[in-house]
């Protein structure tokens, strides 16, 4: 009878009330308590990332510049001092910097890099108090001593969340294709060596369960 | 049983200071307690809608996010108060109060507690002087929640009118459409409870319930009534699934689209008023009010508190999970459903409730002269209902032929 399908309706969102079962489970998070997973190639903030021995990545080419259509991108190379190079050839980004403000996240930087210096992290909750501050530097974009990227006071980030810099460089290197898989195309980084190659796309990961504060 | 007709309180000498007091008193009280009872609401429906929709609600504002209302109400107390440039800016400016005054009016007629235990005639004693616990027993009593949601029809249409605008204008053409047609069937379903009671008074129909269960309107009537008021009573208040009024998706916000500020927080307040209200007049007509079970303990009057609560928020959770679960009707659904089922249904069963009175009147009050009124009666029902059923039929044919000639 149509008219007992009418009450079916009332059954199913009755049955919702029961928050333990499979199509009652809250889907809702806390938010700044509680965050979710990032996907694996999520585009964040970028950083500026250091050889093993500290010397810096970027050599000045500017082809990060010349391929952002957002035109964020400002960089300026200069010769590295013989004595006390900056980076390992000839010249060094001598001035680097990222308007947020323009930013899109496309990661057309991150694959033009010819050294992979430049890569993005997944750090994307920086909310900026006025126009200066969404300017990064080089003093915010090249990563710490440790290899970790810089916090600044208004980035959200929980411990673990700056672990992920360069995934996505490892994800399409060399030019996305399929018979790289697995083998190891870029140098090592400060403070982790060689990373290990990414694993490929797993769906069970995507749909995992919600985690609580901190964890990734 | 004791069938008072006014409150007692009026009933012994000149006014007193105790009698000025208590008034005050009570009315403050209603007052306050719609108001707190509103806020309580609104928070109540958007944690059940939320645990219905897999989500969990309002959750930062005070415990289990219980202040949100209040949060909402002050947001909207200081945000800009906009009134548009085509407005009729006196009638734009009153409409609200023609929606929020009656809300607030209809609960003063609703006997909320009180000693309904079947041996309490369900008055209460206050500073020596006897009364109901309900701010006003007018003699013309249930009429007037009909004459009060009549009344709210012109907050929803002066609204829409007013604004100068073509989606309020439509939202508020279908809403006096709508309440208008509704509102038959809603009467005619009372018309059923007051045939069976014999009396207006909300108080008196109240305690005529009050022996228990089998006494309920709900079961004198027969059922049939409370159904009927229940889906009039949905449409009237403009609450989903007969939210036609303010179709998101069709007129924008509907009568209110252009209204902001406190304006609309008073809109909603009123909308949501008036289903706490209406879930108390329901309990008031067909759930015998605050009759229930007594315990001998503690003051009676505060167990007819305590059993009307409990019944209201079992309506308003009703209410709330209809919101949650129905889609809306199409225009003419909605209209087909009140002119075509619920008016002829109401306007049958009042004639066979009648009839069964009459013959109970005149002495045949026998089960089987009962039994054959009814038989007799539901012959003539089916006789009409095949009918009006033949009629619709025809009628479509016909709409169908025509439109076949008019477009080969």
């Amino acid at each position: 009878m149509s008219f007992l399908n009418f009450f079916k309706g009332f059954v199913v969102t009755f049955r919702k009330l029961n928050h333990a079962s499979q199509s009652g489970k809250v889907v809702t998070t806390s938010y700044p308590e509680e965050k979710r997973n990032k996907p694996a190639r999520l585009h964040g903030r970028h950083v500026l990332n250091k050889y093993e021995d500290g010397m810096e990545k970027c050599i000045g080419c500017e082809l990060c510049a010349s391929v952002c259509p957002a035109n964020c991108i400002y960089v300026r190379g200069a010769d590295n001092d013989p004595e006390t190079p900056t980076s390992p050839g000839e010249r060094y980004g001598y001035i680097y910097e990222i308007n947020y403000l323009r930013c899109i996240h496309c990661d057309l930087c991150v694959e033009a890099c010819p050294t992979q210096a430049i890569t993005e992290t997944k750090l994307f909750e920086f909310s900026f108090m006025n126009r200066e501050q969404a300017i990064y530097t080089k003093d915010e974009l090249v990563v710490a001593d440790d290899g970790k990227p810089v916090h600044l006071p208004w980035e959200d980030w929980r411990p673990g969340e700056d672990q992920h810099t360069s995934e996505w460089m490892r994800a399409t290197s060399p030019s996305g294709s399929a018979d790289y898989v697995g083998q190891i195309q870029w140098a090592g980084e400060l403070g982790y060596g060689i990373r290990e190659p990414e694993s490929g796309q797993h769906l069970q990961e995507e749909s995992e369960p919600l985690q609580s504060e901190g964890t990734q | 049983m004791i069938l008072g007709g006014l409150d007692p309180l009026f009933l012994g000498d000149a006014g007193t200071f105790e009698m000025l007091l208590i008034v005050i008193l009570k009315v403050l009280v209603a007052f306050s307690l719609l108001l707190v009872s509103v806020m309580l609401y609104i928070w109540w429906m958007r944690k059940f809608i939320g645990a219905m929709q897999n989500r969990i609600g309002p959750s930062r504002a005070g415990p289990f996010g219980i202040l949100q209302t209040l949060a909402d109400g002050i947001k909207l107390f200081f945000k800009e108060d906009l009134i548009p440039n085509k407005s009729d800016r006196f009638v734009f400016k009153l409409a609200p109060f023609f929606s929020i005054v009656p809300a607030l009016l209809v609960f003063c007629v609703v006997p909320v507690a009180g000693d309904f235990s079947g041996d309490g005639d369900g008055t209460v004693t206050w500073f020596g002087n006897e009364t109901f616990v309900q701010v006003a027993d007018p003699h013309i009593g249930i009429l007037f929640v009909l004459a009060m949601s009549s009344i709210a029809v012109y907050g929803i249409m002066l609204a829409g009118w007013s604004s100068g605008s073509k989606y309020p204008l439509l939202g508020s053409v279908r809403a006096s459409a709508q309440m208008v047609s509704y509102e038959a069937a809603l009467g005619l379903a009372l018309v059923a409870v007051l045939l069976k009671t014999g009396t207006l008074s909300t108080h008196d129909i109240a305690l005529q319930q009050s022996n228990g269960i089998p006494d309920w309107g709900l079961v004198v009537t027969g059922f049939v009534p409370f159904f009927i008021f229940f889906i009039a009573t949905t449409a009237e208040l403009n609450s989903p699934p007969f939210d036609l009024v303010e179709a998101e998706q069709e007129l924008v916000g509907g009568f209110h689209t252009e209204y902001s500020s406190i304006r609309f927080a008073l809109f909603f307040m009123a909308e949501f008023m008036n289903v706490i209200t209406m879930s108390a007049v329901m309990v008031t007509l067909f759930f015998g009010g605050p009759g229930g079970y007594y315990p001998n303990f503690g003051p009676a009057w505060l167990w007819g508190l305590f059993w009307f609560a409990g019944k209201v928020f079992v309506f308003v959770s009703v209410f709330v999970w209809m919101r949650g679960t129905l889609p809306r009707p199409r225009y003419d659904q909605l209209m087909d459903l009140g002119w075509k089922v619920l008016i002829p249904l109401a306007l049958g069963w009042v004639l066979l409730l009648a009839t069964l009175d009459v013959f109970d009147d005149r002495g045949h009050g026998g089960w089987l002269t009962q039994i054959f009124v009814v038989l007799i009666c539901v012959a003539v029902i089916i006789f009409f209902a095949a009918l009006l059923n033949s009629a619709i039929i025809k009628g479509q044919r016909r709409r169908d032929r025509d439109g076949e000639e008019a477009f080969g």
